[in-house]
């Protein structure tokens, strides 16, 4: 069925219920909207009932959550903090999920990417101060990419499935870097916490003008619409995704899959060691065992709920940053645990998975073909 | 809800250096509401590090005019920036404690820089000249009461083995372990303590497998040095073992197996800061002390310490006490035989030397890498 709507600003003046043509080219889209937004919205209320068992006030909970994520423009800026490595490492999974590969090893890439940022700024201590940060971002991109493209190739090659390498392989860096951090490339300066010696001030990329932001929200948003285009509109993005909807009818084509694996993976691992490499230039300013504090296990979360969508990928972060973000402040204010705002993340994600059955099923949103 | 207390910020950030003295030596009492923050990096009632500083917050509450708020699992990245920001902008702190190690530097110290008005006090790191004034670093000398743990340990032990589950080799935890067996050697010249580190300050199943482990071999008392020491504790006193607590009073956790332990002594000098600070007293940059300066302290014996070793230990407690007592006096070879304090040598608690601690003493089977 043709459709005379040209586009959405027509679509906006005719009423959308009237118009069949205007829901079959954008229900999908509403849908996308729509079906997340409701399970964010039951889950805040489910979230709501849970405080409300232990005597506070949900409408207070509600208050301070806006308050300490969105609130203010101190609150705006704590959560974009929070967001700007989950893009990154949300990549890491939602990019090998366009092949149907499930990777959930981002934390080892930052790792490494971290490891190797830091070790090229440490034996560049001469070069100027930008050539020093182009490396590190090359070398941290290079070394996370090489980390996860390892569990791709085990996949290819071995037959080892990429979920379980690529979890094992976060040990593996962690222990690579505690063993580098605690023994050769140790600030013997640093007694009580093993770390290398520091990158230098000049260095240190810094943050966004005006703001307490360091551009590692920058470089999310670059990698997550960077993404985006590979994969929604390029030849290389739609054979990804073929791939991922049938391997063998790809192999059959022509595709060479184990290429595309191999690809995909490495730029999944460079997004997280880009990760890897931000905190330690803009935050840390040194490899120790700071750096594992989780973001690439966060990460998986982001991208699950975005439905890996590269795009998705950037609200759902900012999401999930404002509410550690705000978290502080229920713990403050309210007296809940910690482990309360891991309850609301768990429902969440209980939540948008379910929302999963609905999609294609909302009568109203299909029209009529 | 009071939305009143964001519209405050302005207003205290303007009158910070009247709420609470500061380097500048400010001349005001405490304000009416003096707000103090607190960060732990783990659970607050984790029995072990961060209990004991939660205890010592507890101890502020109690004292009219003072506001504490505090936040838990708090992560050793910019998150704890953000913390602090937001307990600064949103909450009106004005004193604040980030307890954990790795909160120091960069964390710490740039919070320091951004509101040079506002006072910084972090436990365990070690401030510099380079450091800003306003930022403070006090921790406690907690191997004089581990040394009081050997002596209790040495005449309790029928094997003559004890044990020491361990985070990491660095200096703070070796000198414990060596303080506890240069204890225990004073009540059982044969003595000797095995030690397993179990490479992170959280590793709750290597630390039970540490402790099965050890107690196979034959030890009978155990302590630690660990962020949580209730697993060693409860597994411990399962397996029919004595122990020595640490951190915390983990009494409470195996009543019959409890000797004694090295406890932190927060709940005496936060409010002790708290008056120093309202009294007009600066309080110095660089803050130390041991069993004599009341930051730390020995738990109560339990019923199975004979009177043999409450007498030896109490004399000693009392020689310490007075300041006339020490530990690490010479001659002292480590485990590999080389002589590391010489005959006649004596170093004080406070010798920049065992700030540096890298060996282990004779007695103790393990080794630092």
């Amino acid at each position: 069925m043709t459709s005379d709507v040209a586009d959405p600003a027509d679509a906006a003046a005719i009423s959308p219920a009237a118009d069949p043509g205007f829901l079959q080219r954008y229900g999908g889209t509403i849908e996308y909207i729509l079906i997340p937004g409701a399970a964010l919205v039951g889950a805040l209320g489910v979230f709501g009932i849970f405080v409300a068992l232990f005597g506070k006030s949900p409408l207070d909970l509600y208050f301070y959550m806006y308050q300490g994520a969105f609130g203010t423009w101190f609150s705006w800026q704590n959560t974009l903090t929070r967001a700007a490595p989950l893009i990154l490492t949300a990549l890491c999974t939602a990019l090998p999920a366009q092949l149907g590969m499930v990777i959930i090893g981002g934390e080892g890439a930052l790792l490494i990417g971290a490891l190797a940022a830091t070790s090229v700024a440490l034996v560049m201590q001469s070069a100027p101060p930008l050539v020093v940060q182009l490396a590190m971002v090359a070398a941290g991109m290079i070394g996370g990419g090489l980390w996860i493209m390892l569990a791709g190739g085990l996949r290819q090659y071995r037959g080892v499935n990429e979920t379980i390498s690529s979890l094992l392989l976060v040990y593996i860096a962690l222990a690579i870097l505690n063993h580098l951090v605690e023994g050769m490339m140790r600030d013997p300066a640093s007694l009580n916490k093993p770390s290398t010696r520091e990158i230098g001030a000049a260095n240190m990329i810094g943050t966004i003008p005006g703001t307490d932001v360091h551009w590692g929200l920058v470089f999310g948003v670059v990698a997550a619409v960077a993404s985006y285009i590979l994969i929604y509109h390029t030849v290389f993005g739609f054979a990804a995704r073929v791939a991922g909807g049938n391997i063998r009818a790809a192999k059959i084509v022509g595709l060479s899959v184990g290429k595309l694996i191999l690809t995909i993976c490495f730029l999944a691992g460079a997004s997280a060691g880009l990760a890897g490499m931000v905190e330690v230039a803009a935050v840390q300013g040194r490899t120790n065992a700071n750096l594992a504090a989780g973001y690439g296990f966060t990460g998986i979360l982001v991208a699950f709920l975005a439905r890996q969508n590269p795009l998705a990928v950037i609200p759902v972060a900012i999401l999930l940053g404002g509410i550690s973000a705000s978290g502080g402040l229920l713990q403050r204010r309210l007296g809940l645990p910690d482990a309360s705002v891991q309850v609301l993340q768990g429902i969440i994600f209980v939540f948008v998975l379910a929302s999963d059955a609905l999609y294609g099923r909302i009568g109203f949103l299909k029209g009529k073909s | 809800m009071d939305i009143g207390r964001i519209s405050r910020r302005h207003l205290l950030q303007g009158s910070a250096a009247l709420t609470l003295g500061t380097a500048f030596g400010a001349r005001s009492a405490v304000a009416a509401e003096t707000t103090i923050g607190f960060i732990y990096v783990g659970s607050r009632d984790d029995y072990g590090y961060n209990q004991a500083h939660a205890q010592g917050a507890a101890a502020l509450k109690k004292l009219p005019g003072l506001k504490v708020v505090e936040e838990e699992k708090v992560a050793e990245t910019d998150a704890v920036e953000k913390t602090m920001e937001s307990m600064i902008n949103l909450d009106g702190a004005t004193l604040l404690f980030p307890t954990s190690f790795g909160y120091y530097n960069p964390h710490m110290i740039k919070m320091a820089n951004k509101f040079p008005k506002l006072r910084f006090e972090h436990c365990g790191g070690l401030w510099s000249d380079k450091d800003p004034k306003n930022a403070g670093s006090y921790f406690g000398y907690i191997d004089e009461a581990q040394y009081i743990s050997g002596i209790v340990a040495g005449y309790s032990t029928k094997t003559g083995k004890l044990g020491f589950v361990a985070a990491k080799p660095i200096p703070q935890v070796l000198r414990n372990i060596n303080a506890f067996t240069l204890g225990a050697k004073l009540a059982n010249p044969k003595a000797t303590t095995q030690v397993i580190f179990t490479g992170d300050w959280s590793m709750p199943v290597k630390e039970a497998e540490a402790t099965n482990s050890l107690i196979d071999q034959g030890v009978d008392v155990l302590t630690c040095h660990v962020d949580g020491p209730k697993t060693m504790v409860e597994n411990a006193a399962r397996r029919g073992a004595m122990v020595c607590g640490y951190h915390v009073n983990q009494s409470p956790l195996a009543p019959k197996a409890y000797l004694t332990g090295a406890e932190w002594n927060w709940e005496a000098l936060y409010p002790k800061f708290v008056k120093m600070i309202a009294a007009g007293e600066a309080i110095p940059n660089f803050y130390r002390g041991g069993l004599k300066e009341e930051i730390v302290k020995c738990s109560p014996y339990g019923e199975v310490v004979s009177a043999e070793a409450r007498k030896h230990a109490d004399d000693i407690k009392a020689k310490l006490t007075s300041g006339d007592y020490v530990i690490f006096k010479g001659p002292i070879t480590d485990n590999k035989g080389k002589t590391v304090i010489a005959a006649g040598t004596e170093r004080g608690q406070k010798d920049p030397e065992l700030e540096k601690m890298d060996y282990l003493v004779e007695g103790v089977i393990g080794a630092t890498s």
